[in-house]
């Protein structure tokens, strides 16, 4: 198994009641809230619970960004992933990932990736993603051709890591007149593609064409069995069989000394009531264009307040399914184990804390996890024949059949 | 008045086009959210014309081209379709009437034939950038808070949409709005160059305006109105952006003595 160390990084030193007052925490919820004094103070904290996730025994630590919220200090995950690739030596690093419609020029992108995976001596694994609604319009970029720079920005960026330069891209979005950026991964034939996602059928249809494993995030058990049917029925379409080093799964998981204290700080993941991506209007989230068209009718009734929040399961209720995992190690290692059994994934993350859980406990939840959670996790894994892509040799995908590795290594 | 409803091929898109009344012909653009079916507006203009009313490409049942990409491309489908409808009717006396959005499209139309029409009516046009104020952005609003927005008189729209729109409604104003956001999202609803270009437009042009449009501001009429070498501008008391439904007939009278 893979497993992973994963926050949100939530800015929570900003003042709760001027965002019930607005009735938003998200794109519009003004950044005069936000305090540079204790975001500087979290961004250290947070790295390092990073290196303390190294020291314990996490095998990588999953990245990822968002713009304009207070429930994600993240807005740029390749510069997160520049200081690990320098202070960190063993885990991967894992971007889930850049949001590759907000580029306007994904060679610059593959640049960057390029030279994280080369300072981090070839431990960068290179998640794209849609990004959120609320992404495209924090940065001005159109959600009615969301999907169409995804997979264009995708072509190019994979282009650019694998065919020697120069050469010229003329596409729908990109026009490039010399892509030939001097820096070139270091791993052959190109760095891990790992696609996150909620509930676009069109991603994980798209994931499985490609080959790339799909990292399914904090859905619920049945939901998540309906994404890997639907993986796997592409995948046979295209000639390969799907299964546990195709699979991942985040989800949410607070360690603590007693089922109590655990409890209570796993309520913190409700803390903008529940939404992940803060308190927002529902065409914030999902622009015309964004979403999928077979949700249309659904999203316009959410929209006007004519159908229920499809995220709007209560805590307890997130406990109950599996969604939210919380308390000692021994409370929560049968609840891993069934997850796994139920889902099969191979790479796994845990989202550890949330919201105002503070410094410390954070750093107790890292420790416990490293010392009783992930050693038996491990031992699960290799019982159920979990195989992460890295274990089982996968292939980088559809296109290189070959599996990623450092060149120069031996 | 009776209406007729058809598809019709032009440039490769298929068109619904709406017609009814009889002489020479009036074609009415519509407003970025649609239009609902049987306005009173509509009926008057076909006493005196004979009125096209298409639906824009990817608007209200119209096609969707996915190469359509910006609003000069809808100005282009347009003059396909009137060159379509001079060759079978032979009229080519044109009313070109814009809406809103429509009235942006119109007048882009004007600056690529500027002599091509008779007459040039736009309403609340979007197109020009403001100077003060700006275009209201439907991209953070919610469909219906974007509609009633429209509106001077809030009884109008409870009138005409009914105060709880139906789903079907609320769908179509999404599939509309995601054909606005793919032709005009960035910059939002206006074309630098459009100030400039219409200086070479030699057609009469009314320009109205509703005193209560929170949608697009009235510098925008004036810069319309200083930027068009025959334009004149009115203003409509009591009436938003959407003048055609709030004073269809102080609207209409205005057309008809233009």
């Amino acid at each position: 198994m893979h497993l992973m160390y994963f926050t949100e990084q939530p800015m929570s030193a900003y003042n709760e009641q001027a965002g019930r007052d607005f009735g938003a925490t998200a794109l519009m919820f003004s950044n005069k809230h936000f305090d540079p004094v204790a975001g500087s103070r979290l961004y250290n904290e947070y790295l390092e619970h990073y290196r303390l996730a190294e020291n314990v025994g996490f095998d990588g630590i999953m990245l990822n960004e968002h713009h304009n919220a207070p429930f994600c200090m993240q807005a740029k995950c390749n510069v997160f992933a520049s200081i690990l690739a320098a202070t960190t030596k063993r885990v991967k690093i894992v971007l889930l990932g850049n949001p590759l419609p907000l580029a306007d020029n994904p060679v610059r992108l593959a640049e960057e990736l390029a030279m994280i995976d080369m300072v981090s001596c070839g431990r960068l694994v290179s998640g794209f993603v849609r990004g959120g609604g609320q992404e495209q319009l924090a940065t001005g970029v159109n959600p009615a051709y969301n999907r169409e720079r995804f997979e264009e920005a995708h072509d190019l960026i994979v282009k650019t890591w694998t065919q020697p330069g120069p050469f010229r891209w003329e596409g729908t979005h990109y026009q490039h007149r010399v892509v030939n950026p001097w820096a070139v991964p270091l791993q052959k034939p190109h760095p891990r593609v790992w696609i996150p996602g909620v509930l676009s059928k069109e991603t994980i249809i798209w994931a499985a064409q490609q080959r790339y494993p799909y990292i399914a995030l904090s859905t619920e058990i049945e939901a998540t069995k309906k994404i890997w049917e639907q993986y796997d029925k592409v995948a046979n379409e295209c000639g390969y069989a799907g299964g546990p080093e195709y699979r991942g799964y985040l989800q949410r998981c607070h360690i603590a000394e007693t089922d109590e204290k655990a409890l209570a700080n796993a309520r913190q993941f409700m803390w903008m009531q529940g939404e992940f991506t803060g308190l927002a209007h529902p065409v914030w989230s999902s622009p015309s264009g964004y979403f999928s068209p077979s949700y249309r009718q659904a999203f316009v009734e959410y929209a006007v307040g004519r159908r229920s929040n499809p995220r709007g399961a209560s805590f307890e209720e997130q406990v109950h399914n599996g969604q939210i995992l919380a308390g000692t190690p021994k409370t929560v290692i049968p609840r891993i184990r069934k997850l796994l059994e139920e889902t099969r994934p191979s790479i796994m993350g845990f989202w550890s804390a949330d919201g105002f859980v503070s410094h410390a406990d954070t750093r107790s939840c890292i420790r416990l996890m490293g010392e009783e959670v992930l050693p038996a996790v491990r031992e699960i894994g290799k019982e159920l024949g979990l195989w992460s892509p890295f274990e089982a040799n996968a292939p980088t995908g559809r296109k290189f059949p070959e599996p990623a590795v450092p060149a120069g290594a031996v | 008045m009776n209406w007729t409803s058809e598809t019709v091929p032009v440039a490769g898109v298929n068109l619904q086009l709406s017609r009814a009344g009889s002489g020479a012909p009036l074609v009415v653009l519509q407003h970025d959210v649609g239009t609902p079916a049987g306005l009173p507006f509509y009926d008057t203009l076909a006493s005196h014309a004979t009125v096209l009313r298409p639906a824009h490409p990817g608007y209200d049942g119209s096609e969707r081209p996915a190469w359509l990409r910006n609003v000069r491309d809808i100005a282009a489908v347009y003059h396909a379709l009137l060159a379509q409808h001079a060759a079978t009717r032979g009229r080519t006396d044109v009313t070109l009437v814009g809406l809103g959005f429509g009235g942006w499209v119109a007048a882009e139309m004007a600056t690529q034939a500027p002599a091509a029409f008779r007459r040039l009516v736009l309403v609340g046009p979007m197109g020009i950038k403001p100077e003060r104020g700006e275009i209201a952005d439907q991209a953070l609003v919610s469909y219906i808070d974007y509609v009633r927005l429209g509106f001077a008189d809030q009884k109008a729209f409870d009138r005409i949409y009914g105060a709880d729109p139906t789903t079907p409604t609320l769908e179509q104003w999404d599939l509309n709005r995601e054909m606005t956001f793919r032709v005009a999202w960035k910059p939002y609803m206006y074309n630098a160059s459009l100030p400039h270009l219409l200086g070479g437009v030699s057609t009469p042009t009314l320009i109205v305006w509703g005193r209560g449009d929170r949608v697009v501001p009235l510098e925008c009429g004036e810069r319309y109105a200083k930027a068009l070498p025959q334009a004149r501008l009115s203003i409509v008391e009591n009436a938003g952006h959407f003048v055609e439904m709030e004073q269809p007939a102080e609207l209409a009278r205005l057309i008809g003595d233009f």
